[in-house]
């Protein structure tokens, strides 16, 4: 056990190692937040749609040759937000099927161009970096580490000051608009931050599996706790250790990242299940 | 100055007209009751005057004292509210938003208002409890508590005892009887008869439309016709 103990401190002298946790930790807060509203809005897919949209965004950077791909995928991801959150108001295409389109279009033209212009000699190894985060989140430079910790803050506060009127609007838009709350403005700011969300988790698990990131710990929180209060921040408290113990876990084992946090989050599901099921029995008696 | 006008207003969809020229007014502590049979337009006639769709053509037109946001709103029950996990306190509590603004948090005038509402409707004992575990009865009270937090002048219930038992359905009507009498305005679309024995005017829509007082609804040859209908429905 000290043994282990001694392994993994002498990994966290490593700088890439403190820059991975930091940034885990905080992506893992932030996509809980918003994950709670996004499963209650029935909007659980969105983020699948969106993390798509950014991988296609990201391949069009990497052509192009720009070393910070966020300053194309992050622009690109929140005007797709925005687009899929009116397509789903006006109905003219469903909104599940807008998702589904914007989605999987991207994920072919993204891998098409990496394709017919390759950057590196290896590209199914660039693609599946992309695709599952494994190595991403270990070559973090110091600027993408700010920048991921200014968002993050930002995001925080953003949520902390409109909690009361997201509660609003996830629980009943039509209400909030009668009475005057400017439902479309909250939802537009929902759609951003959720944009903002993915492109920085693409760095930790990777666009096929943001999706778990967001609705995982909300979906546990959910088992057992029934106040919206209580959900949240236990959804948060869940994230965050699931990002820390799977991050943990891939150091140690060597395990790809992404994959292993996610592992960690559907153990966690399964017992927050459990214990809601047995919960709901002793109820009943 | 009547509370509430609307002036030759016509509503529907997409230039889709469903109801046109259409004109009526509320005064103030009126009990209004919305009759008609589905696809007649009642909910649209609802989200128009709640601001939620914008009129084809015409104008609503509120008293000086009444703003638009000050009308208390009971919507029918959502699929997303099933399932969510809230406490009654929450939910409740919510109402006071609009008047708050920008403001994040709630002010402690939001705080006792909250607690008279829920007191008034006789909810102290469920505050903590989670809203989808409660009965159809006493999730319409939260939601009527809610409403209560956003206007104490106007409320406006869409078909509010859908659903609901008949010893519950009577308990919601004294309910709301009571805050008629003190002084609330109320309008109420039904499909239920029951809601003429409480109302005092009556709106009728269809394809002939009435508006006036209840007794005068009751002498109309619209009445017997709605009558024989709903008594088929109902068999």
């Amino acid at each position: 056990m000290i043994e282990l103990f001694e392994t993994i401190a002498s990994y966290f002298q490593f700088q890439f190692v403190q820059y991975a946790f930091i940034v885990g930790v905080l992506i893992a807060l932030c996509s809980s937040l918003l994950g709670v509203t996004l499963v209650l809005k029935r909007f659980s897919f969105i983020g699948d749609g969106l993390s798509h949209m950014a991988f296609g965004a990201m391949a069009v950077a990497a052509v192009v040759g720009l070393t910070n791909n966020m300053i194309i995928s992050m622009p690109v991801t929140i005007i797709a937000a925005i687009l899929l959150l009116r397509t789903s108001q006006n109905s003219r295409i469903k909104g599940d099927a807008a998702v589904a389109m914007l989605s999987v279009g991207a994920l072919a033209i993204g891998y098409l161009l990496m394709n017919i212009f390759p950057t590196s000699s290896n590209v199914s190894a660039d693609v599946c970096t992309t695709l599952f985060g494994s190595v991403s989140i270990l070559t973090l430079s110091t600027v993408e580490v700010w920048i991921c910790i200014g968002l993050s803050i930002l995001t925080g506060l953003i949520f902390v000051f409109f909690y009361n009127k997201i509660f609003a609007v996830t629980f009943d838009e039509n209400f909030a608009r009668a009475t005057g709350v400017k439902a479309n403005l909250y939802n537009l700011l929902i759609a951003v931050v959720t944009a903002i969300i993915i492109v920085l988790a693409m760095n930790l698990v990777g666009s096929l599996l943001i999706s778990a990131l967001i609705i995982f710990p909300a979906l546990s929180a959910m088992r057992v706790f029934k106040s919206f209060k209580s959900v949240t921040i236990s959804s948060a408290i869940i994230s965050v250790f699931c990002a820390a113990s799977g991050l943990l876990i891939s150091i140690v084992a060597g395990t790809p990242v992404g994959p292993t946090i996610v592992a960690v989050d559907i153990v966690v599901f399964f017992i927050f299940f459990l214990i809601g099921f047995i919960f709901s029995r002793v109820k009943k008696g | 100055m009547p509370l509430l006008s609307f002036e030759n207003i016509s509503i529907g969809y997409d230039n889709n007209p469903i109801l046109e020229n259409l004109s009526f007014s509320i005064e103030q502590g009126d009990y209004l009751a919305i009759l008609g049979e589905n696809g007649a337009g009642k909910s649209t006639l609802l989200k128009t005057m709640l601001g939620l769709i914008k009129p084809l053509d015409g104008k609503i037109v509120f008293d000086v004292g009444v703003k638009k946001t000050e009308i208390g709103y009971l919507p029918q029950q959502t699929v997303v509210q099933r399932d969510f996990p809230a406490s009654v306190w929450e939910i409740v509590i919510s109402g006071c938003l609009a008047k708050d603004g920008i403001r994040p948090f709630y002010a402690k005038e939001d705080k006792q208002l909250a607690e008279a509402n829920i007191k008034k409707l006789g909810l102290e004992d469920l505050k903590k409890r989670c809203y989808r575990e409660l009965s159809g009865g006493q999730q319409q009270r939260v939601l009527l508590a809610r409403a209560l937090c956003s206007s104490d002048k106007v409320l406006v219930l869409d078909e509010p005892v859908t659903g609901l038992d008949p010893k519950v359905t009577i308990q919601l009507y004294e309910l709301i009887d009571s805050l008629n009498k003190e002084g609330i305005t109320i309008i109420m679309i039904s499909h239920d008869l029951q809601a003429l024995k409480h109302a005092n005017k009556i709106l009728h829509l269809g394809h002939e439309t009435f508006f006036g007082n209840k007794e005068d609804y009751l002498k109309s040859p619209l009445y017997q016709i709605f009558m024989d209908k709903g008594g088929k429905q109902n068999d």
